[in-house]
């Protein structure tokens, strides 16, 4: 279970970015984090591994997030980052994929079956033992969220994880996400991602909490979508393409 | 393709010579490291006038990238970035230290002309020593032995960091002066006007992207161990071959060889 209660954020010198936002993420349930660009939906991830400082009380499963709980929390929690190439930090994809569990105390081998039982599940094989710096922009993105699914947390974080994937990738991403029984908070502007995989939504604009409710209804709520700067899921406006 | 995406690409193809395999790249990081560190120390200590004993120097690293199979070559077409500099060393010795040491046919050769080779070719030499521990060794791997050997954490993960981020500031630089070249064909490098603006930037973003990748490393455990390096397995030869490397160079130091030679046959 993931809890925010009352929590805000400013950047260093800068105006609030989050302000007052409360609600929480039973176990298992899918969670889908919705904004215009600039809404603070990034800011609001990173604060639950504690990457950034927020003021009031974040809990994952019950630990409060503090410099105590830091670590054990980190343990829990695997982040996708919006930008896979800050991501990915070894020579190959697989010493990327390895690098979580190891650190936590697997062994090579174990870690390395792990880690092709991801890239099969992903459909990825292929991009084993490819170099980091030569494969293209979507390969890295989910090369990215390989290394992230290698490490088994029980909480995952993902930030724009679509972005960038052909139909194909997509399609398998979603696949893979729906058959893991994990707590997800997923910031996307993929709509129609949202849609088929998180039962709930939550909207960001400016740093509030604007609503928080089934997917189905806020996704097809045209109003309340474009008064906070987004539009209907392509599969909800009933238009094929643009 | 600018110089700069040139340079990323051949930094990053680092991971790609050291990821080959040779009786070089075997060895245990450690042991290399030591005969590299002990090579660059005993080169950097001839006198500046005893051009003959550094000459002799040459042949370590070069019997070295013989056992790596890395054409020498690609040593310096990686660096030739950094060679001018090397050779900008001790360009002005020749006008300070005039005084004639031997000549040449009719030609007079002066200890400016002699210690500003002795300089250019300890930084080559040097460089060609570290470029092959680079290209043979993960650094991962290097900074896990150093561990071992309780050496501090904060220095060993400051050389990994050292090292990654050396490529996302080229790899920020090849992003940037791209973008700029796209709005200003024709122009060639960057305009005076805007290196302050560009340098900050680039500050900016390095600073930003390092900041993303560290808490990448953290997030999936990096706390200063490096439990995760390291597939290859040492060569037991390693040490051995250490000891003996090392005591040729020191030999080298000690023994003016082509002057040994040379009176020998004389
Ligand atoms: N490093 C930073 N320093 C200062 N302000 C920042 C920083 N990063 C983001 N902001 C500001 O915080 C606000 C929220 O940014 P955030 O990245 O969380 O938005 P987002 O919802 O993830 O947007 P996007 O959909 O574009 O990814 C924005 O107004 C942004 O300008
Ligand atoms: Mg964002």
């Amino acid at each position: 279970m993931i809890g925010f209660e009352n929590v805000g954020y400013a950047y260093p010198g800068g105006s609030p970015v989050l302000d007052g936002i409360t609600f929480e993420v039973s176990d298992g349930e899918k969670v889908g984090l919705v904004g215009a660009n600039g809404a603070g939906k990034s800011t609001l991830l990173k604060c639950v591994p504690g990457l950034l400082e927020a003021s009031g009380i974040i809990t994952v499963s019950g630990l409060r997030v503090s410099r105590e709980n830091i670590a054990e929390i980190r343990r829990k929690v695997g982040f996708v980052l919006q930008d896979p190439d800050n991501q990915m930090f070894m020579p190959k994809v697989i010493d990327d994929m390895i690098f979580g569990p190891v650190n936590y105390g697997s062994t090579r081998e174990e870690a390395e079956e792990q880690a092709d039982s991801v890239l099969r599940g992903l459909g990825i094989p292929h991009l084993r033992d490819r170099y980091n710096h030569r494969i293209s922009g979507g390969e890295k993105r989910m090369a990215a969220i390989a290394t992230v699914l290698a490490m088994r947390p029980d909480v995952m974080l993902m930030d724009e994880p679509s972005s960038s994937l052909d139909p194909r990738n997509r399609r398998a991403l979603i696949n893979t996400l729906s058959g893991l029984d994990k707590t997800m908070i997923i910031a996307s502007h993929d709509l129609d991602m949202i849609l088929d995989l998180c039962p709930r939504v939550i909207l960001l604009d400016h740093g509030t909490l604007i609503a928080d409710g089934e997917t189905a209804g806020i996704l097809r709520d045209r109003e309340l979508l474009e008064s906070h700067g987004l539009e209907l899921p392509l599969s909800l406006s009933g238009q094929k393409g643009i | 393709m600018n110089d700069a995406e040139r340079a990323v690409l051949d930094l990053r193809a680092m991971d790609e010579l050291e990821s080959m395999d040779s009786p070089l790249h075997r060895l245990s990081p450690l042991s290399k490291f030591t005969v590299t560190a002990v090579y660059i120390a005993l080169t950097a200590s001839f006198g500046r006038y005893d051009l003959t004993g550094l000459l002799f120097m040459v042949i370590f690293p070069l019997i070295g990238y013989q056992l790596a199979m890395i054409p020498v070559r690609t040593c310096f077409s990686r660096l030739k970035g950094v060679l001018p500099l090397v050779a900008a060393v001790g360009v002005l010795n020749p006008f300070f230290d005039r005084n004639v040491l031997f000549r040449i046919g009719g030609i007079a050769v002066t200890g400016g002309v002699v210690s500003m080779l002795t300089l250019m070719m300890k930084g080559v030499f040097c460089l060609m020593a570290s470029f092959l521990l680079m290209a043979t060794t993960a650094v991962d791997e290097l900074c896990r032995d150093l561990r071992k050997l309780h050496f501090p954490k904060m220095l060993a993960s400051l050389i990994l960091l050292t090292f990654r981020y050396t490529s996302v500031l080229t790899d920020e630089v090849a992003a940037m002066t791209q973008a700029y070249s796209l709005r200003a064909p024709g122009q060639k490098g960057i305009h005076i006007s805007v290196w302050g603006t560009f340098l900050g930037q680039l500050l900016l973003r390095t600073m930003d992207r390092a900041d993303d990748l560290y808490d990448a490393m953290v997030l999936r455990g990096f706390n200063g161990e490096f439990h995760y390096a390291g597939g290859r397995k040492s060569s037991r030869w390693s040490w051995p071959a250490a000891a003996l490397s090392c005591a040729a160079i020191v030999a080298a130091r000690l023994v003016n060889v082509p002057a040994l030679l040379g009176s020998l046959f004389i």
